[in-house]
């Protein structure tokens, strides 16, 4: 019999006693001391309670889940993770990619292993991060819905129970919270799309999505800033380059930032397309606080 | 000086180790497929590990050299010869200028890998040679080589000790040794126990969607617990997603950095290079292992490495003989 079994079994007939006799000197001094220990052991656990979740992804990645949804807090936090690791310096560390509610990181296994690795991200998470408010810069984004620009316009209405015009007219009346870039250069994910346009991903990924189209997947929506396969639902398209390697900024807008969409017609969009061509067009963007 | 291309093959493209540290800008890491392939090629010619080469697939270039250099081949059995005659393979080449190095289709795997001693002249962008056609940055113009490209050389022929030793074993990429092994998670847990089982005790055929960015697998569908669409997060080298139809998609060296289908495994680094050395057709069965387990034989493989580094750095068998005869012969005339 190990030690561990014998202190279990010591507890459980501790406890027996102590309901027989009420006894709250005994309670006081052998069972309390107990529960204050144990809390104490399971610390990792007990501190993780704002859902913060270390998972394995692969041999060289860990991937630190923040919570299930999507919130600007939870951003905000990932956000400053990134920043004071980047202060850390932490060893080993190779690359981290920021997402909604998730931080990957990658690391080199022969500098640092699994299970200290682990460890050294568990102590970090559980710090206290202080999170700012900031002035909002909002990004004007012309686009035109639906008809051949939109193929999938009129399956989200379908879905929505609405019309065309007022699915264009929630998705266009709001401004978005730029979350993160990922999955393609200059690809923002944003937040904060209305409920009723929410529209699952196609089934069967498309295997060409011309750039600068606007779609809808799951509960997000977004601009492709390339020409790439993908499984969103199409709705319009804007002439604007999000990403231009030729520009002097590649990538015109960082996490953080806002978008807004703006319907326009088809003449509208052959203008702007063109003053794009020519390098003319600047984007309208708002300040606000 | 330097190389021409005569015929560009079906996707030759300068690589090197990656582009890490933009991936949080969306940036795709790009980089070689098959790294143990790759880190051969330039081990046989004393290169920095991190050198560029040429990594090509299915169907093999044909270069012209302009000036001569010492090069070294490995990866998948694409029958190459200099000027009509066989060239070996995981053997240091010397390469005369005019010679002209030309690759059949594969014969085994399906990647190849050329190093050069003389070191490819192609820009560095964002610290990184390797191309990412996607984003049309990095390698030569941000495109795969076409007929008639020129890459320059940076540096003349260097001299490298113990030339003869300059040879290692050939990998056999055979399609009998069909286990892959695996590390669960990140999100193994919306598949529930059902899902796993039929993941890892079916048998899945490589398809011929089968590129740079991922591996299209098909057989047994894997069902999952909850249908919800996920939130997108960060994916890593040789992450095997699940989408809605149920069929596994592995990711690889040009992957999207981040993706919104569930992940319930990721290959172990170790078994990458013998997935991308799969043809269409080849069959692929899951193993689940630890973390640990994974870095462990990853480590090996690193010592692996460094060991041919050793044996390649000390005089052939060969000279040690002609040295032991021409000793004997001088005691016969002293």
């Amino acid at each position: 019999m190990n030690f561990q079994t014998r202190l279990r079994q010591q507890k459980r007939r501790d406890l027996q006693r102590c309901d027989q006799k009420a006894d709250y000197a005994f309670l006081a001094i052998n069972i309390l001391p107990w529960t204050w220990w144990q809390e104490k052991g399971d610390r990792p656990e007990n501190l993780m309670q704002n859902n913060i979740r270390i998972l394995t992804a692969g041999d060289s990645s860990l991937l630190i889940e923040f919570g299930k949804e999507i919130s600007p807090e939870i951003n905000r936090k990932i956000a400053a993770t990134v920043q004071l690791m980047k202060e850390q310096h932490i060893e080993g560390v190779v690359d981290m990619i920021p997402a909604f509610c998730s931080l990957l990181i990658n690391y080199d296994p022969r500098v640092v292993r699994y299970d200290k690795m682990k460890k050294r991200l568990e102590s970090l998470v559980r710090m206290d991060i202080k999170v700012g408010a900031e002035k909002r810069r909002i990004f004007e984004i012309p686009v035109v819905y639906g008809g051949e620009y939109g193929p999938d316009l009129a399956a989200i209405a379908q879905h929505a129970g609405l019309s065309e015009a007022e699915v264009i007219n929630i998705h266009s009346s709001q401004d978005y919270l730029i979350y993160m870039l990922g999955f393609l250069p200059g690809f923002c994910y944003l937040g904060g799309l209305d409920e009723r346009i929410h529209t699952p991903r196609l089934a069967n990924p498309r295997l060409k999505i011309r750039a600068g189209s606007v779609g809808i997947g799951g509960s997000q929506t977004g601009i492709y800033p390339l020409d790439s396969p993908g499984g969103w639902q199409l709705m319009g398209m804007t002439p604007v380059k999000t990403y231009d390697p030729d520009r002097e900024v590649p990538i015109l807008v960082e996490a953080g930032n806002y978008i807004r969409f703006v319907p326009v017609d088809e003449a509208e969009y052959h203008r702007i397309q063109e003053l794009v061509d020519s390098g003319d067009y600047q984007c309208v963007i708002h300040e606000e606080v | 000086m330097g190389i021409r291309i005569i015929k560009a093959g079906m996707m030759t493209t300068v690589q090197d180790l990656g582009r890490t540290g933009y991936q949080s800008q969306g940036f795709p890491v790009a980089g070689v497929m098959d790294v143990r392939s790759f880190q051969i090629a330039n081990l046989l010619l004393d290169n920095p590990e991190n050198e560029a080469v040429l990594e090509f697939s299915l169907i093999g270039p044909t270069l012209e050299f302009t000036a001569g250099t010492l090069i070294a081949i490995t990866g998948g059995d694409f029958q190459p010869t200099i000027n009509g005659e066989p060239a070996p393979m995981y053997t240091a080449i010397d390469i005369h200028k005019g010679d002209v190095l030309k690759f059949g289709s594969a014969r085994t795997g399906s990647r190849g890998y050329i190093a050069f001693s003389s070191y490819l002249k192609i820009p560095v962008v964002m610290g990184s040679r390797c191309t990412n056609m996607k984003s049309s940055i990095g390698g030569f113009k941000g495109r795969k080589l076409q007929d008639g490209d020129y890459i320059g050389f940076r540096i003349k022929r260097r001299y490298l000790p113990f030339f003869l030793s300059r040879t290692l074993d050939i990998d056999e990429f055979n399609q009998e040794d069909t286990v892959l092994r695996v590390i669960m998670g990140p999100q193994d847990d919306l598949f529930g126990k059902q899902g796993i089982d039929i993941f890892l005790n079916s048998e899945y055929t490589v398809t011929s969607d089968f590129d740079r960015m991922g591996c299209r697998l098909e057989g047994p569908y894997i069902p999952r617990k909850d249908t919800a669409d996920m939130i997108s997060d960060g994916i890593a080298f040789g992450s095997i997603q699940v989408p809605a139809h149920g069929k596994p998609i592995i990711l690889l060296a040009d992957r999207q950095t981040t993706g919104g289908y569930p992940k319930i495994a990721t290959v172990a680094s170790v078994d990458i290079p013998w997935l991308v050395q799969r043809k269409p057709d080849h069959k692929i069965r899951f193993k689940a292992i630890s973390v640990q387990e994974a870095q462990r034989l990853y480590l090996e493989e690193l010592e692996e490495l460094n060991r041919m580094r050793k044996r390649i750095h000390q005089p052939c068998r060969e000279v040690l003989e002609c040295r032991q005869v021409s000793r004997r012969i001088r005691r016969l005339f002293p």
